[in-house]
């Protein structure tokens, strides 16, 4: 590749993402797709979420996707949100009504069945939480953390961070000089997601196995007990998909042919912007 | 142009989530891949019996710190003839048949029971759907019922069978000997200090904490012990596992 000289009009490309971080991105599609809607199948096998040990019909829920006579809602303690035809109530296919929380669209498999959906859950958690593990031994040892997802202090003062959401909002990601750095919002999302949501959705999915709470009861201190762990097992999913539309919104935005191949063969052709 | 070329990707982006969608549906029918599906039990199984002490007690709770109700799940009342003559004769006739691979059968009547060495724990109960509920349960150890009748060699399950109906199925459920003799593994004849409510299973439930809600069984009144799941009903341990696909190993 060296040998032949590039034309000048053609920029040259860079190598940017390593073979395990492609493996471990891909492997993830796959695999927090089938965790979300799935865990939205089991989620509609009883739509309410408590804090503490407890939590059954005749206690408080804080968060409830239901329905009335007419209507389906969404309530967030004592917020009611009307949300007939996408959660609670919705009608399928065939326009049938269906009284239930997330639509058949959103959930594997598309109709009611818990036992199959914690299948395909606790099956693909495997991939998800080793996925995870292998990832991180490699990062570890090709440096790809401390390269890539060190934040310095200078990155997070209030200032460069500022500059960092200017640049975003003009579709400016990266640096001309070092096209192969993530930018600071970057840094923090991959490293939120990284260190922070993937680990505790698989930490709180582990506390709601009985006979791991059983061997492990540090699990139910941790996290304050089951039913606070399946609500932060929820809102950790719902960060998941936030983190998702915004990274594919962005891909888009920095222009998908190149991320693409960028993700998929490791090698990106950096911006042509001047130095902002 | 643009506007077509964007209704075509519009549609095309449709139809791809609706592919997907029909694509698992498939998938989650597809002989093939139920296998892989399956298989994931086995290695949930395999993994927490390795990576977790098999002598591990749930955590048992304060008094204050239990639910207000204890919710009921599944059969709530069995409503057959035999069981309202039961009840209504308050079970003084109830017998719970300890039989299958033991070395002396008995039969134990529900004062027997109460008189053999009792155990009251306070823990909580997960249902598979995913709430939770905490209540004080007494009742006798099954290993005091196991160590009296004898297990003969080859015993490797325990199977319960149930006074209650699923339309023409009898409700069973299949514990390990793990379980079995895992101290919290009782009899329970009691909730919250109070003779245990038809709804929760009068008059003796299955308490194997450690497991989900299922794992239960309510109405016990035979107690067989057995080499092969496939012995019994379908073959898969249970009549949620047998008719709807539920999980054998319910730990999780």
């Amino acid at each position: 590749m060296d040998e032949t000289p590039a034309p000048a009009a053609k920029p040259r490309l860079v190598y940017r993402h390593r073979l395990t971080t492609r493996i471990w991105h891909w492997v993830n599609v796959l695999a927090v797709f089938v965790m979300l809607m799935s865990g939205l199948m089991i989620f509609n096998a009883h739509p309410r979420l408590y804090w503490g040990e407890y939590g059954a019909n005749a206690d408080y829920a804080w968060l409830q996707i239901g329905a009335t006579r007419t209507e389906g809602y969404l309530r967030v303690g004592s917020l009611e949100i009307p949300t007939t035809g996408v959660l609670g109530r919705w009608s399928d296919g065939e326009g049938n009504i269906v009284n239930r929380a997330f639509p058949g669209w959103a959930t594997i498999p598309s109709g009611y069945d818990l036992a199959m959906a914690r299948r395909w859950h606790l099956t693909f958690a495997w991939l998800l939480a080793f996925g995870l593990l292998l990832y991180m031994l490699a990062s570890l040892i090709n440096r790809h953390f401390k390269r890539d997802l060190t934040i310095r202090r200078d990155e997070v003062r209030a200032r460069h961070i500022w500059a960092d959401i200017k640049a975003h909002a003009r579709l400016r990601f990266h640096h001309p000089d070092r096209p192969n750095a993530y930018n600071t919002l970057q840094k923090l999302s991959y490293v939120a997601i990284i260190f922070v949501v993937l680990p505790v959705v698989i930490l709180t999915g582990l506390t709601m196995s009985p006979n791991m709470d059983a061997a492990w009861p540090w699990l139910l201190d941790l996290f304050g007990g089951r039913q606070s762990a399946r609500s932060i097992h929820f809102i950790c999913a719902a960060a998941l998909v936030v983190f998702i539309a915004v990274h594919v919104l962005l891909v888009v935005l920095a222009g998908p042919v190149n991320e693409m191949r960028s993700m998929i063969t490791g090698w990106s052709k950096p911006p042509k912007e001047p130095t902002p | 142009m643009s506007l077509v070329t964007r209704r075509a990707a519009l549609s095309t982006l449709a139809l791809g989530a609706g592919g997907l969608v029909a694509g698992c549906d498939r998938l989650n029918e597809s002989p093939a891949f139920r296998k892989i599906l399956f298989a994931g039990e086995e290695m949930n199984l395999g993994f927490q019996r390795a990576l977790t002490d098999r002598d591990a007690l749930a955590r048992e709770y304060a008094p204050e710190d239990r639910s207000p109700t204890m919710r009921p799940n599944g059969t709530r009342d069995p409503a057959t003839a035999r069981y309202n003559a039961h009840r209504a004769a308050g079970f003084a006739t109830w017998r719970i048949a300890v039989d299958g691979l033991v070395h002396r059968p008995m039969s134990f009547s529900i004062p027997h029971l109460r008189s053999l060495p009792a155990r009251a724990q306070i823990t909580r109960h997960d249902c598979v759907e995913g709430w939770s509920a905490i209540a004080k349960w007494t009742g006798t150890p099954l290993r005091h019922l196991l160590d009296v009748t004898g297990l003969k060699d080859g015993a490797r399950f325990i199977v319960f069978q149930c006074a209650d109906y699923f339309g023409s199925n009898r409700y069973y459920e299949t514990i390990d000997l793990i379980d079995a003799f895992h101290p919290q593994t009782i009899l329970a004849w009691g909730l919250n200090d109070r003779p245990l409510p038809v709804e929760n299973g009068a008059p003796v439930r299955l308490r194997v904490e450690r497991h989900l809600g299922y794992k239960h069984a309510k109405y016990v009144e035979r107690i067989q012990v057995i080499d092969d799941l496939a012995r019994v009903g379908l073959g898969r341990g249970g009549f949620w596992e047998d008719h709807h696909d539920y999980d054998w190993y319910a730990g999780i």
